[in-house]
């Protein structure tokens, strides 16, 4: 068109208002700078602090070695000092602060803090068990956390995991006990989880009761059930019921002698094996399969995904239950996982943390392990480091999981976004 | 294919949205229907894709009776639709959003991605259209997500397409593109079903129209019927296309907005850069396809979202650090543009909604409100404002969507105003209460209130305005007279400032 030529196209330019800047990252990078700088005041300037890397097997020798503590915190703190400035630099420029960043300080400040812990202690920080059992303790979350992917990507806010634990962690003791054998324990947890998933689809899908009073109730309702059954059936005829079964911890040939990850990955309870599967194949699958693109679909849109023919509340409903199969799964770690018999209220608000597992890894089963990784680091850096005797108040470090997960859902949650239409019941 | 509706009825509840209602579709044959918003329209085309089931009559394609229990039987028949409001998923991808349903799958059910994106590339070369299968469909333009829309139906071999009032949120020059993929549509033998309410439309393309009303057929017409033939039938009456309108008495400038800019956290601006002034006495038209800004506009200028910059000065005093009581108060009058969402409350009656901003004022006492005061205001405003209702007591969801807009205005223009804010008067109002509502804010005009009205109806805009102003991607393309031609006004709101200047100067 000819004409075309001599109008003027209003062409799209940066924006010469710019957006208020976010300060949220540096001032955290600062904080937590200061707090090393802190703890620095704290230390026996000859103190040195012992670690110990063994293998995980006997009969192999033990890597030990010793660092100064005082230097090595200070150093740290440099380094966090540093990456604070470059985060302040960064953020005035209105650029990105990567990924890098937040890993690199990570690191340095739970360096600084382990140094500073053990620093004079005459036991040495045992690395690799603290690892492996870091993953360990992980293991229920990471369930937990894969069931509220599935439950919030097809639109249903699933609460109820704490129950489904319990109820998972219950049923497979008990079957495990009666049958004396774990793994048919093993096997029904999941059944009692997606109990409760059925339950939750009932109400919330069928009859659209808000969601989070329906999980907060089932929860109430596993706590209530499993109590009471506990404090009569089970502890009337505790020979029968209460006798501890384990499953057994298959170190995997070769793959476990690897030094240092070999004994942490691969030197696990079968129950840490079928949660790599779950993971690996619930990330493909949720987001490269027919059954992932339609049960997003029905998070996202439901009436868009209605008018292709798909059935949004049958979706809902036998995704909610296969979500509390996972998390019910997850709870046999409680008990046949870890060779205990059952105790009142055993998950102790587990499956809370596994939800901010889910947010803070952005409603992704990668980003939960990684997010549900970091909480088991904590929880099991205080079982460690309470058992050393180290002169932290223990309130504290009981607090620290808790402390972390309310410190990282509400910092550090980026850009994410939920299901758009999760928690909104579908009414055709 | 060939499409029969034999006196199908459906009904909500007392109220009856379909009356026996039969419309035959011949294939290759664009099929208006023409009618009101709330006339059944959309009503009767989701009972025909499955979404509603009928109470009543049945549907018949080449002659055989059909049912659908849902949208997959409809889909499976040949039947496709395109949404008003588009079902698509804005985190998926073109590709993805296409064949979701119908999705090729390699082992384990994994979506065959190539295969996808060759199925939308295949569809979208045979018409021309340029769509790109990878791209996330929130990042596209509203004009292109039609088009996924199309694709989606097509690659589903529909046979029969529905377009749900499709122009809705298209420029001119989109609406005519979207013309010619109709026609093109209907030279391959797809038969189309054309819903919509604008009579140019209907004219240029149609090949049969069908006028429904009050959820009754009320007659067919040729495409060669005139806009107020075709009016005088949607309406039941004959209806003025224009609203009289004397020439404007405007005064000194009144509100006066420099250099306005709104811009999220991610760092997309909403508003950038608006400055205008309004006279006392004027009406500045504020046009545009809808999601240019205007929703942001009205709302920053109403003290419900924070400017990032800039300023609003209405009679000298500044607006821009003020909260929306404040504003309220100041005597700035606002009609939101979805009263379901802002500015009346449908549980509340008609008397509460018509003093739901001014009861810290003389309709309270003591902090109890004054019942008997509030009674005869209203009863002085249903009256005034011909609010068609048994009772001001009476629920305002109890009224048609019209009746609730009059509310609205009521309310508002009851108030002494130095401003009028308008958005989207007369979304989803029937054409009476439409005129009346014109010629209530002409009305508030000519009492000397500088007035801002934001719409995206073309007729609206050219009904009202004394200037119009063309909003595009957050910005004003240009201030323009009430004169200027659509097809100019077309190009402005595709962000083309047409430029007399610049031809002249080269």
């Amino acid at each position: 068109m000819s004409e075309q030529s001599t109008m003027k196209r209003i062409e799209l330019r940066e924006p010469h208002v710019l957006a208020p800047i976010s300060w949220k990252n540096p001032i955290i990078y600062s904080v937590l700078t200061f707090i090393s700088l802190v703890i620095i005041f704290f230390l026996n300037s000859d103190a040195a602090s012992k670690f110990v890397i063994d293998t995980g097997t006997t009969g192999i020798p033990l890597i030990s070695f010793e660092l100064p503590t005082q230097l090595t915190v200070v150093s740290m703190t440099i380094l966090e000092a540093v990456l604070a400035a470059v985060s302040w630099l960064l953020t005035s420029r209105r650029e990105k602060n990567g990924v890098w960043l937040p890993i690199v300080f990570g690191l340095a400040f739970v360096v600084a803090f382990l140094t500073a812990a053990v620093g004079g202690n005459e036991q040495s920080l045992p690395v690799t068990s603290l690892l492996t059992g870091a993953l360990f303790l992980s293991t229920p979350l990471i369930f937990g956390a894969l069931s509220g992917c599935i439950c919030e990507h097809v639109g249903v806010i699933n609460v109820a995991i704490e129950g489904q634990l319990l109820m998972g962690a219950f049923l497979a003791a008990v079957v495990g006990s009666v049958t004396r054998n774990p793994w048919l324990g093993l096997i029904c947890a999941p059944l009692a989880g997606a109990f409760l998933g059925a339950l939750l689809a009932l109400f919330a899908v069928r009859y659209w009761v808000d969601h989070i009073i329906v999980g907060v109730v089932l929860n109430v309702l596993a706590t209530g059930l499993t109590s009471y059954l506990f404090s009569t059936v089970l502890s009337d005829n505790s020979e029968l019921f209460q006798s501890a079964v384990k499953l057994p911890t298959w170190p995997i040939p070769l793959l476990s002698q690897i030094p240092v990850l070999g004994p942490v990955l691969f030197n696990q309870n079968v129950l840490v094996y079928v949660m790599y599967i779950a993971v690996i194949l619930l990330q493909i699958l949720m987001f490269k399969s027919r059954w992932g693109l339609r049960m997003r679909a029905c998070g996202e849109h439901p009436k868009a995904a209605d008018t292709v023919g798909i059935k949004v509340n049958t979706t809902r409903i036998r995704n909610t239950i296969l979500g509390g199969a996972i998390a019910g799964l997850g709870g046999a770690f409680f008990t046949v996982a870890n060779g205990l018999i059952f105790a009142k209220d055993m998950s102790s608000g587990r499956g809370y943390i596994a939800l901010a597992a889910m947010i803070l890894g952005a409603w992704t089963p990668r980003g939960a392990v990684a997010a549900a990784l970091l909480f088991g680091f904590a929880d099991n850096l205080q079982n460690v480091l309470s058992v050393m005797g180290v002169a932290i108040p223990s309130q504290f470090m009981l607090m620290a999981p808790y402390l972390i997960t309310v410190l990282a859902v509400a910092g550090l949650v980026g850009k994410v976004r939920a299901p758009a239409m999760e928690g909104v019941a579908y009414k055709g | 294919m060939k499409l029969e509706l034999r006196e199908v009825t459906k009904k909500f509840g007392d109220f009856t949205a379909n009356d026996k209602i039969s419309i035959t579709v011949e294939e290759g044959q664009i099929h208006a229907l023409l009618g009101e918003n709330g006339a059944g329209k959309s009503t009767l085309m989701n009972v025909l894709y499955g979404l509603y089931q009928p109470d009543g009559g049945e549907i018949l394609l080449d002659g055989k009776p059909v049912a659908f229990a849902g949208p997959g039987d409809a889909m499976a028949a040949g039947i496709g639709m395109v949404h008003q409001h588009f079902m698509l998923i804005p985190v998926f991808t073109v590709a993805e959003n296409v064949v979701m349903g119908h999705e090729p799958t390699g082992p384990f059910g994994i979506i065959d991605v190539p295969k996808a994106r060759e199925i939308v590339r295949e569809i979208s070369e045979r018409f021309g259209f340029e769509v790109d299968p990878d791209a996330y469909v929130e990042t596209l333009p509203v004009g292109v997500q039609q088009r996924v829309e199309i694709i989606k139906a097509l690659s589903r071999q529909a046979k029969v397409l529905i377009l749900d009032e499709p122009t809705a949120v298209l420029t001119p020059q989109e609406t005519d593109e979207l013309m010619q993929i109709m026609r093109q549509l209907k030279s391959q033998g797809t038969s189309i079903v054309f819903i919509t309410h604008k009579l140019r439309e209907v004219q240029e393309v149609a090949d049969t129209i069908t006028v429904i009303r009050r959820g009754k057929v009320v007659g067919e017409a040729a495409p060669t019927a005139t806009q107020e033939e075709l009016a005088s039938m949607m309406v039941g009456r004959a209806v003025e296309m224009e609203v009289e309108k004397s020439p404007a008495k405007e005064g000194d400038v009144a509100l006066s907005v420099g250099g306005l800019s709104l811009v999220e956290r991610s760092g997309r601006a909403l508003l950038e850069d608006i400055s205008f002034d309004v006279r006392a006495g004027e009406i500045l038209a504020v046009a545009g396809v809808q999601g240019n800004g205007q929703t942001e506009l009205a709302e920053t200028l109403m003290g419900l979202r924070r400017a990032t910059a800039g300023s609003i000065r209405l009679d000298g005093q500044e607006l821009a650090d003020k909260n929306v009581h404040e504003i309220i108060d100041f005597g700035v009058g606002y009609i939101p543009e979805d009263r379901s969402k802002d500015g009346a409350i449908e549980e509340f009656s008609i008397a509460e909604n018509l003093v739901l901003n001014q009861t810290r004022g003389e309709f309270s006492k003591h902090g109890s409100l004054r019942m008997g005061l509030i009674q005869k205001h209203s009863k002085e405003l249903v009256e005034a404002y011909d609010i068609r209702t048994g009772s001001s007591n009476a629920e305002l969801d109890t009224l048609s969507g019209g009746n609730q807009q009059k509310v609205v205005v009521a309310r508002e223009l009851s108030r002494n105003l130095k401003l009028l804010l308008a958005a989207q008067p007369t979304r989803g109002v029937d054409v009476g209460s439409i005129e009346f509502i014109h010629q209530q804010i002409v009305a508030e005009r000519d009492k000397g209130t500088p007035v801002v009205i934001i719409s995206t109806e073309l007729d609206e805009v050219k009904a009202l305005a004394d200037r119009i102003a063309v909003m595009y991607r957050g910005r004003f393309v240009g201030i323009v007279p009430a004169d200027t031609s659509r097809e100019d006004l077309g190009l402005m709101m595709a962000g083309i400032m047409p430029g007399e200047k610049e031809a002249a100067n080269e």
